[in-house]
């Protein structure tokens, strides 16, 4: 099985503070990682350095080798990472002043693909991968993003990501803020995604990492404490602080 | 667990007390506002007794007559000011929205909170010492009064408005949005232009109004730039007429007839202001279509 | 330590598999008296106590099943769930055995008494002594314990073994006295499948702590582990 996403020795700082200690990770290709762990274990910075969002917090830094199918990332300019490794947050974002469409397009136009044509198969295209389609094809330009329902408007931010055809996707705790139906088709895109892409998710929610990933990191205070299979570390873990962690004794 | 109880008063005086409060809070909020409504609307009233009468179609398409001469209007000076506006527009618009983007995206650090101070500092500034500033810069420069001197001191006044409110409205703009157009790869000036702005267009609009409003009926400022003219004049390098001022010279001439036309003057400015802030924002609010 | 409450329904269960395990093994040590003794009325006493065995049953086993639906336990909590309902299985069919032997016991009371070559009460104790340690390893967590159950398994079926060899000759030798043979025959058999039982809970133990799926013989490659 091809590696995504490799990390050698990741560390990251907000100004003095060292956020990460050093984490080492290989991600498979065409499977969703999860990542879990208690409040400030440093998940979610984790994440945010894989496609270089990290740095966009004054202060902050990263150092350490990141390497997404063979690109090292830190020696690529910000921008074209992040065209290849896409992200979707906790809470849905879509643009607030513009339309259904132009939201999906965005990533493409901005970044200058002019076409009518082009863009109106990459707009279709992505909504049907994020499930989104039927419910908005009548009206795609009348209907501003924002006016969407909670479930759908982060499936258009999945079909947003998706639109500039990332090789990765990272997911920020991507349910959180919605509903269990909402949450469960989320669940559902996922395992459709993960034919076509790599998946990195954090959730903080360990039923939904047993549902959708086949591998698992548990982080603690900045540290990698254990990464294997996802039936390994949900039925016998092998140390002690991710058993104590998943069985609930702390968190 | 214990849940202590009894220490919140709950009894039927007291009860009786907060809905008195309640209702009596209510009715001094509505008071100050319907106060303040009224003024603005007694002044309008008071203006459009004064002044309905002489706002004729000779009023709004003729120069002003020889002293002395009953008639004419202030068609001069309504063109005036219009392309005094203008000018002030072309040249306080990009400075003050431009220095507004700077200090929302770009403007943690000493410099811009340098600028910050400066601009709020620039608007405390008396409008008249912002003429005599213009006087020096351009018309002691060009040996000459101008409609140019009088858009420049215009756009001083409306730069650092724009400023202010154009950073209050882009910081307003949630970071989740700029980071939802990070994450797709856009460059951070293009995030800037075409969505942080996008998405804080009304609340610009807004302060360009506001800006707009607060200049549009400034004396000082032209009395020693544009400084007047009885005649027709397009031309900006010459000296030009403008409403305010017209308004000023006639309320404080000897003469009954330049009275008449001073009130209708105020009453033709008022409704300018008025009139163009209610069509900008009737258009712009067409295009927000459901997003809020 | 969060989840309270989830800990406290833990140990909630755990006493009433030991409950269980109480009354499952006071049912094999009543039988086996019961045939030393040749006495009816205890024999009468395992056979009435048998619904109490199969309502415990029942029991364990639904709150087992609510945990696991309300509480979402994970590794070694489910683990723990998991033994504790192969376990439950297990002691009802001990009781099982417990009231075979009691009925065995009521039929060879009829019959006189026989001198026969088998020692029944020596077999019984190897039993019930695989039985209470199974028991123990399971209350103390004791790996090592367990594994010592699953050792003394040979044992016990080796002397099955014989019983039925002896058995068989004497019957052959004693067509008058095939009946009394032949129950005591049955109370071995019996007694070889509560051993078979003990050994069931001594891998469940193993797989709850350790996370090691022993059954079948798996568990010679883990020695140590």
């Amino acid at each position: 099985m091809a590696t995504a996403v490799e990390v050698r020795d990741l560390k990251a700082w907000f100004g003095k503070t060292e956020a990460l200690h050093g984490i080492s990770m290989s991600v498979e290709a065409n499977h969703a990682t999860a990542v879990i762990g208690p409040s400030g274990c440093g998940k979610s910075t984790f994440v945010r350095c894989l496609n270089r969002m990290h740095e966009t917090i004054p202060e902050a830094k990263a150092e350490g080798e990141v390497k997404i199918g063979g690109m090292d990332i830190y020696s690529t300019p910000p921008v074209d990472v992040r065209r290849k490794v896409g992200m979707v947050f906790q809470k849905p974002n879509p643009f607030p002043s513009m339309s259904i469409y132009d939201n999906v397009a965005a990533g493409l136009k901005l970044n200058g693909t002019r076409s009518r044509k082009t863009l109106d198969e990459v707009v279709e295209r992505s909504l049907h991968q994020a499930a989104l389609w039927d419910e908005v094809k009548d009206v795609l330009k009348k209907k501003s993003g924002a006016s969407l329902s909670g479930g759908q408007q982060q499936r258009l931010c999945i079909a947003r990501a998706l639109a500039v055809d990332p090789e990765v996707l990272l997911m920020d705790e991507p349910a959180s803020a919605l509903d269990p139906i909402s949450t469960a088709k989320i669940e559902d895109l996922i395992f459709e995604l993960k034919q076509k892409l790599t998946i990195v998710i954090v959730t903080h929610n360990m039923q939904q990492a047993s549902r959708v990933a086949e591998f698992t990191g548990f982080f603690l205070m900045g540290h990698l404490v254990e990464f294997d299979k996802t039936e390994k570390i949900f039925t016998n873990p092998t140390d002690k602080r991710t058993e104590d962690y998943i069985t609930g004794r702390f968190g | 667990m214990e849940f202590p109880r009894g220490h919140v008063a709950n009894n039927r005086f007291t009860q009786l007390r907060r809905t008195v409060t309640n209702h009596a809070a209510t009715a001094v909020a509505a008071t100050l506002s319907a106060l303040v409504v009224s003024t603005l609307v007694a002044i309008f009233a008071y203006l459009a007794i004064k002044g309905a009468t002489s706002l004729n179609w000779s009023f709004l398409t003729q120069t002003p007559k020889p002293v002395g001469e009953v008639g004419g209007g202030m068609a001069n000076a309504l063109i005036g000011s219009v392309i005094i506006l203008l000018i002030a527009s072309v040249l306080g618009l990009p400075v003050g929205i431009g220095a507004g983007i700077y200090l929302a995206e770009y403007g943690q650090n000493p410099l811009g909170q340098a600028i910050r101070f400066t601009a709020d500092v620039l608007n405390g500034v008396p409008s008249i010492v912002i003429g005599l500033v213009a006087y020096g810069l351009v018309v002691y420069e060009q040996g000459h009064f101008s409609a140019l001197a009088g858009g420049v001191a215009l756009a001083i006044m409306m730069i650092p408005i724009l400023a202010r409110t154009t950073e209050e409205m882009l910081r307003l703009v949630p970071t989740a949005v700029r980071e939802a157009a990070f994450g797709l790869g856009i460059p951070q000036w293009r995030t800037t232009v075409s969505i942080t702005l996008a998405s804080a267009r009304a609340g610009i609009i807004t302060g360009i109004m506001l800006a707009f409003a607060r200049v549009a009926g400034e004396t000082a400022p032209l009395l020693f730039t544009a400084l007047g003219n009885q005649f027709w004049n397009l031309s900006p390098n010459q000296p030009m007429a403008a409403l305010p001022l017209q308004i000023y010279v006639y309320a404080n001439s000897p003469y009954e007839d330049w009275h008449r036309q001073a009130w209708a003057g105020a009453l033709l400015l008022i409704i300018m202001i008025v009139g163009t802030t209610s069509i900008v924002r009737f258009v712009f609010r067409q295009r927000l279509g459901g997003a809020r | 330590m969060t989840r309270i409450r989830f800990h406290q329904e833990l140990d909630d269960l755990r006493h009433r598999i030991l409950a269980m395990a109480g009354m499952a093994e006071q049912a094999i040590d009543l039988s086996v008296q019961a045939y030393s003794q040749r006495d009816a009325a205890l024999c009468q006493r395992v056979l009435n106590n048998e619904n109490a065995i199969n309502r415990a049953e029942r029991e364990v086993d639904e709150f087992a099943i609510d945990l696991l639906a309300m509480q979402q336990p994970m590794a070694i909590d489910l683990r723990f769930i998991l033994a504790v309902l192969k376990i439950n299985a297990d002691l009802e069919r001990v009781g099982d055995q417990a009231v075979n032997i009691a009925q065995r016991v009521l039929n060879m009371i009829e019959f006189p008494a026989s001198e026969l070559p088998v020692d029944i009460p020596a077999m019984a104790a190897k039993v019930r002594a695989m039985v209470r340690d199974a028991l123990r390893s399971f209350i103390e967590g004791d790996t090592e314990l367990a594994r010592h159950v699953l050792e003394a398994d040979d044992d016990v079926d080796r002397i099955n073994h014989e019983a039925f060899s002896s058995l068989s000759r004497y019957m052959g030798e004693h067509p008058d006295r095939a009946v009394q043979a032949l129950d005591a025959l049955s109370v071995a058999r019996n007694l070889e499948r509560v051993a078979d039982h003990a050994t069931n809970i001594a891998e469940d133990v193993i797989f709850w702590v350790r996370g090691a799926d022993v059954r079948h013989g798996a568990g010679q490659t883990i020695a140590g582990n």
